[in-house]
């Protein structure tokens, strides 16, 4: 039953923090304000899941399998959402989609019973996102409301502000130290190990190099390079301070509110955390076993590689074309066009959910009609259709009626009689 | 005033007689109507206020012998249950004739205000009445001029509709007479007999388990077709597509609700038996009804006949808290009613507005509404809003109270566990098709031809402003009336599953 309530107040989580299978709301829903986008479906609505998860830690650990569940669909999101950002030519849906990706890792900490880990990833994420959002604003605003990066292309000499603070959240969301994203997701990522899911943890990191690639490729497309609308760029502007200040001061959490989780697994926010997260009158589990120096010190450095081999190819595919994206696209063929079309997920919902659906309150509206309410009608006209034939009876002619009187009359003196004789018996 | 009660139901009476000398002047009709009506509302709200809350019996009784010979008797009170449904019938009225008063009537005005004030005495009467015998005049009484209200004033397939309602019911209510006189014989000896709720629950230990049955049988039946439940419900989405406005508004609001208070009132203290044996069918019928009233709207054309689906479904939530027979599934029914009463009828009533501009009502014609009516859309978005149940709004506690208490039910078959989620699944549904419909209706491109029509105007948002403040004030503060319900609903509930006498029964 316990595990039951879990896996229920999980899905609920899995609704509003955008998991799998239950994703593609947020990116559609980028369709907002870009400042809606970065506060409510960035910073803090979206991670109500997270957080509902994170505060029933003491049911979770209590019903061990759900937490499992938990870890597996985080983890799944973040590398399926990572792939997808790898491709999309919407600068807002490569955001949309990395921030789906970087709820899952909070997720797979949830799982691996690092609860720590995933609020303090989601205090760092509040401000890097929110930066890249904002800072894709600001960008979308200066190119006319386009949003395509392929029309894009050198813009940090029009936007320097916008360009170096996005540049800072991009380290901080490929997890560069010591920007925030470091330490918050390097926990992540090492509670995964540490904890015993060395799987989920080849896939954290292995998800760490696709996101690093994608930030790189979308801040190479966007500020660097040749400007690919000529027209656009020439009345490209930076944007008002009203807009810039918000994003410098974004930068500067992106850059040092990771310091809130240092030393590792001892730093302010496990201390402050750790007294509410705990189940009253029980321990949770040890958040981490303290691992050996080894480890201690080769989990970052596998993520940092990591994070710096995805920087490296996505610099050698878009300034040096070697290999050439669109060379690539065309190799990977339909693997391509599944990651551009996200895994045609939307199309499966409206087709064959929403469709399927449609069809069958169609049917069940035609079932009332024709069956329910067509009972219903039938039952009138027979009715109708009784007395009519009854009307018959009723001929006015004396004759027909002493004779019906006449016939009742023998009826009922027939049964007296049997009922006297013993013949029937009431 | 001792006489409280009779004067609520004298009231709308005494409006006919200036109501038949200015016949001729629509303007007098008008001010005669909304005067009665206003009065009428205020005397239930003064009826409200002398409620002692907290105590479960019947209150401002009022008893005189009608048929002394027959043990028949003019008898009537109020309890927690009833005490809140009269006020909201009452208000309910007066917007209904403040509204008509405004131009949806193009002919025969007084004729139409006698109607609703006939109406309004009947509807009243069915929650006042503890007598058997009075509650089914009063039964019957409602069912006469809603007949000539959907039969002249409405629209082109009036007579088909009007019709269907009329032999739907009667052929309910008939059975209901049976059962009624099966209860009398059964009461007690040749000038014992009695029809009077109290006592009649009092002779209750002799009815036999076959009796029970069959008699829950004949009240359920007019009850479920009244409520209506699934699969007595096709006359609604006919009565209300053809009946003007007005009259939607309290075919919702007020006539279904003495379904679902027909239930709680007589058939679940009189056959505890009855009950336990038709509680599967109870149970079944109404998440059926939740879901399937919920999936049949969401593919209707028609706005007014969304609307009534999604009655339907709602009422499902009325029928299962009655009968998962605990105090949250009972007190959440009772809200619910209430509840469908405010929004379900503001769902109609702007529905109706919007037809008088657009004289369209199929969805596919309609669409980017927002564009021109924004007190409109805001308004008509806080009732839908509030009809799926957005918590902070009324119809989220009703329901919320609903499932609590189908969660707690332990019976036959299956448990709470397995009604509980499927019942759930309607609150969503209900997201899928208002949502759905709203989003087609108020936004996307506009017709041209709707550019000019004019907001609400000020009739209109009188009649709309009471609903929203009901709405919002049984939403965030439903305590007070919870506190009403409680004790008269815990009383119910223990006399319909006092284990004694539903063992005496089955033996």
């Amino acid at each position: 039953m316990l595990t039951l309530i879990c896996v229920a107040l999980f899905f609920g989580a899995t609704g509003k923090s955008a998991q799998l299978p239950l994703h593609s709301w947020l990116p559609d829903a980028m369709e907002g304000p870009t400042p809606v986008s970065a506060l409510i479906h960035a910073a803090t609505m979206v991670t109500a899941g997270v957080y509902l998860v994170a505060r029933s830690t003491p049911l979770f650990t209590a019903a061990g399998s759900a937490l499992t569940l938990v870890a597996v669909v985080g983890t799944l999101t973040a590398i399926f959402a990572a792939t997808i950002a790898l491709v999309q030519v919407d600068i807002k849906r490569v955001m949309a989609y990395s921030t789906v990706s970087q709820l899952g890792y909070m997720f797979l900490a949830l799982g691996v019973g690092a609860p720590i880990a995933a609020i303090f990833h989601l205090a760092t994420h509040a401000f890097f996102k929110a930066l890249l959002f904002l800072g894709s604003g600001s960008v979308i605003h200066a190119m006319d409301n386009v949003q395509d990066m392929r029309r894009y292309g050198g813009l940090r000499r029009k936007l320097p502000w916008t360009y170096w603070t996005m540049l800072i959240a991009g380290g901080a969301l490929s997890a560069i130290p010591p920007l925030a994203g470091f330490w918050s997701k390097d926990e992540i990522v090492g509670a995964a190990f540490t904890n015993g899911y060395p799987l989920l943890w080849g896939v954290g990191v292995l998800t760490g190099a696709l996101t690093a690639f994608y930030v790189t490729r979308a801040l190479w497309l966007t500020f660097h390079g040749e400007p690919r609308d000529h027209h656009l760029y020439e009345h490209a502007h930076e944007s008002p301070p009203v807009m810039v200040l918000p994003l410098a001061a974004l930068a500067v959490g992106s850059a040092f509110v990771g310091f809130i989780g240092v030393p590792p697994e001892a730093g302010f926010i496990h201390g402050f955390l750790k007294p509410a997260l705990e189940a009253r009158g029980g321990e949770i589990a040890e958040a981490t076993k303290s691992p050996a120096a080894v480890t201690a010190l080769g989990l970052p450095a596998t993520s940092v590689a990591a994070g710096l081999i995805g920087i490296a190819i996505g610099l050698s595919m878009y300034v040096r074309h070697r290999p050439d994206p669109a060379a690539v696209a065309r190799a990977a063929g339909p693997y391509y066009r599944i990651l551009v079309n996200k895994y045609y997920v939307d199309e499966l919902y409206d087709h064959r959910f929403v469709d399927l659906a449609r069809a069958f309150a169609g049917a069940a509206w035609a079932f009332d009609i024709h069956i329910i309410d067509g009972l219903a009608n039938r039952l009138g006209w027979l009715l109708s259709l009784s007395g009519t034939g009854l009307r018959r009876l009723q001929t006015g002619v004396v004759g027909n009626y002493a004779l019906s009187i006449v016939a009742g009359l023998l009826l009922v003196l027939g049964a007296y009689g049997a009922y006297a004789a013993g013949v029937i018996k009431p | 005033m001792t006489h409280l009660l009779t004067l609520l139901i004298v009231i709308p009476l005494a409006g006919l007689v200036p109501l038949v000398i200015f016949r001729r002047d629509d303007r007098a009709v008008k001010q005669v109507a909304i005067t009665t009506t206003a009065v009428e509302l205020a005397l239930s709200l003064w009826m409200l206020a002398q409620f002692h809350i907290g105590e479960a019996d019947f209150q401002l009784v009022e008893r005189i012998d009608w048929l002394p010979s027959l043990g028949i008797r003019y008898f009537v009170g109020v309890d927690g249950i009833s005490v809140l449904l009269v006020p909201m019938t009452t208000l309910l009225t007066f917007i209904s004739v403040l509204y008509s008063s405004g131009g949806a009537i193009k002919m025969r005005l007084a004729e139409y205000m006698t109607a609703f004030l006939l109406l309004e005495v009947g509807m009243v009467g069915v929650f006042l009445a503890l007598d058997l015998f009075l509650f089914y005049v009063f039964f019957e009484l409602m069912l006469v001029p809603m007949y000539l209200i959907i039969g002249i004033w409405g629209g082109p397939r009036r007579i088909y509709s009007t019709l269907k309602f009329v032999l739907f019911t009667l052929a309910g209510s008939l059975l209901m007479l049976v059962g009624i006189v099966a209860v009398y014989l059964a009461s007690g000896d040749a000038g014992s007999r009695t029809l009077s709720l109290p006592e009649l629950i009092e002779a209750r230990g002799s009815f036999s388990a076959d009796f029970q049955f069959w008699v829950f049988l004949a009240f359920g039946l007019a009850f479920a077709i009244k409520l209506p439940m699934v699969p007595f419900h096709t006359w609604l989405p006919d009565a209300h597509v053809e009946a003007p406005t007005a009259g939607s508004i309290v075919l919702a609001g007020v006539l279904l609700k003495a379904g679902g208070y027909g239930f709680l009132r007589f058939a679940l203290p009189l056959f505890p038996f009855g009950v336990q044996a038709w509680l599967p069918a109870m149970i079944l019928l109404s998440v059926v009804a939740i879901l399937y009233g919920a999936v049949v709207s969401a593919v209707q054309k028609d706005l007014k006949k969304l609307v009534a689906y999604s009655s339907v479904a709602h009422m499902g939530f009325v029928t299962l808290g009655i009968f998962v027979l605990n105090q949250q599934g009972g007190v959440g029914a009772v809200l619910q009613m209430l509840n469908h009463g405010f929004v379900t009828g503001a769902l109609f009533l702007f529905v109706g507005i919007q037809y008088e501009k657009t004289h369209r009502r199929m969805i596919a014609d309609l669409g980017g509404l927002a564009n021109i009516w924004p007190v409109y859309t805001t308004l008509f978005g806080v009732f839908v809003l509030a009809s799926l149940g957005l918590p902070g709004l009324n119809g989220f506690v009703g329901e919320f109270l609903v499932l609590l208490g189908t969660f707690r039910f332990p019976g036959v078959p299956l448990g709470g566990l397995f009604w509980g989620p499927l019942a759930a699944i309607g609150v969503i549904l209900a997201a899928v098709y208002l949502l759905w419909m709203f989003q087609r209706v108020m936004y996307g491109p506009i017709r041209e031809s709707y550019r000019l029509l004019p907001d609400m105007s000020r009739l209109e948002l009188a009649c709309a402003i009471p609903l929203l403040v009901m709405t919002v004030v049984l939403g965030v503060v439903p305590q007070p009336f919870i506190a009403i319900i409680e004790p008269s609903l815990d009383r119910v509930v223990r006399l319909a599953t006092d284990p004694g006498l539903i063992l005496m029964a089955a033996r």
